[in-house]
């Protein structure tokens, strides 16, 4: 048999060991808050259509990670969704003028952002917006207009069908 | 002859609601009179070492199993769809939903509850408990109590510590072995795990095992035959009783939680 202080001690240790079990449960898996806030700055970039980015999206640069997606809003205005994001600080010299895009990883996997660097000498700052944006692209739109295009090629033809019967 | 086989199953239904009754006083007991913070509490940290702290070793090594083989094999199939982006996911949810609690729940049955049982057992067949009535000590509060209330209080525990060391194993599994992406991983389990919906009810799915399966264990040990054949079936009994009683009231929680009862 141990002696009582030993065994509180492991009973102590025991504790700890839950009480971080919870705080990695909470913060880690289940992304309550973020635990230590990596320091970097915050960049704002307009989008027609967001298709289904979320928040806390990777932000990428010829696919290496440099950021993520911090919020999401509507602008009440233009109607346009603002996307708010927190990049590195290590990344510093992102040229102002780079354009930013949401892509999908694989055919119907997760959205992203992805930035192209441009030449401009001027670098990102906290609070700048990124101007050249192109929005997801929603598969369902793809496909309606496809359908669309086809209905009316399909039209064509037929018009140009009945044009030699009358003839 | 016809009325001798229907008062003997009146008599098994009797024996079995005594049996029941019995059971419930016991609980009752040992919720009204929880140890004293002065003079209980060395007692119920002296359970919580040996239910809690003896089980950790079992808990984290099977975890850690059980989170790395659910990551593999939740990468095959994912992979099949092209989804394998999911995984963080899957694993998170299955394990802090389900896995965590019930199968915490059954190891401990194993490894603390049979033990329970087994002691109070022994204790009654060797008359300690009958001398503890001598003495003017309550057996209640001096064995029953504490380790009723260790087992309640490390079973959550040991879930926390199950869910948090199977998630890493799966983090071993789907980043550093399969390369799937580490910001995907944590970020699509980010945004599908809720913290009260998936995390808060594993934890109280667990609290609710905990109070079942001590309660068996400390009951089946206190109404042991007091002969050696007798304690064998009672540590029988409570693994078996438990490891039911755990799968049957995981599946009423589920319900319960799902239906937003």
């Amino acid at each position: 048999m141990h002696s009582q202080r030993w065994i509180e001690s492991f009973v102590g240790i025991f504790l700890l060991a839950a009480i971080i079990a919870l705080v990695v449960l909470a913060f880690k898996v289940s992304g309550l808050t973020t635990l230590f806030p990596t320091a970097g700055y915050t960049v704002s970039a307009r989008f027609e259509d967001i298709g289904q980015l979320k928040i806390r999206a990777p932000i990428k640069m010829s696919g290496v990670m440099v950021g993520e997606v911090v919020g999401i809003m509507l602008d009440p205005v233009t109607f346009k969704a603002v996307v708010k994001m927190h990049i590195d600080a290590k990344y510093n010299d992102i040229p102002d003028d780079s354009s930013i895009s949401i892509l999908t990883a694989g055919l119907l996997g997760d959205n992203y952002i992805s930035i192209t660097p441009m030449y401009s000498t001027h670098y990102l700052r906290e609070g700048s917006e990124l101007q050249y944006t192109h929005s997801a692209m929603v598969l369902e739109k793809l496909i309606g207009q496809f359908l669309f295009k086809l209905g009316k090629s399909d039209d064509t033809t037929k018009g140009a069908d009945n044009a030699k019967k009358s003839q | 002859m016809m009325m001798n086989h229907v008062a003997s199953i009146g008599h098994w239904g009797i024996m079995n609601l005594r049996q029941f009754g019995k059971a419930g006083i016991l609980l009752y007991q040992a919720i009204v009179h929880p140890p004293q913070i002065r003079k209980g509490s060395p007692l119920v940290i002296q359970q919580l070492y040996a239910e809690g702290v003896l089980s950790l070793l079992i808990i984290v090594v099977s975890s850690l199993f059980i989170g790395m083989v659910v990551a593999l094999q939740g990468y095959h199939t994912l992979a099949k769809f092209g989804a394998a982006q999911q995984l963080g996911p899957l694993v998170a949810l299955s394990v802090t939903r389900e896995l965590g609690p019930v199968v915490t729940a059954i190891l401990f049955a194993g490894r603390a509850g049979s033990a329970v049982t087994a002691e109070i057992g022994l204790m009654k067949a060797t008359e300690q408990l009958s001398s503890m009535e001598m003495m003017a000590v309550d057996p209640l509060r001096r064995v029953v109590s504490p380790r009723f209330w260790g087992g309640l209080i490390s079973l959550p525990l040991l879930t926390l510590i199950f869910n948090a060391v199977a998630v890493y194993g799966a983090y071993l599994i789907g980043v550093k072995w399969l390369a799937l992406d580490a910001g995907a991983f944590w970020s699509n389990m980010q945004s599908s795990v809720d913290f009260h919906l998936d995390v808060l009810n594993g934890i109280i799915k667990s609290m609710v095992f905990g109070i079942a399966v001590t309660w068996i264990a400390v009951y089946q040990g206190y109404e042991a035959d007091p002969t050696s054949a007798g304690i064998a079936n009672a540590t029988t009994r409570t693994v078996v009783y438990s490891s039911l009683a755990v799968l049957g009231l995981d599946f009423v929680l589920t319900t319960m939680m799902i239906g937003d009862w």
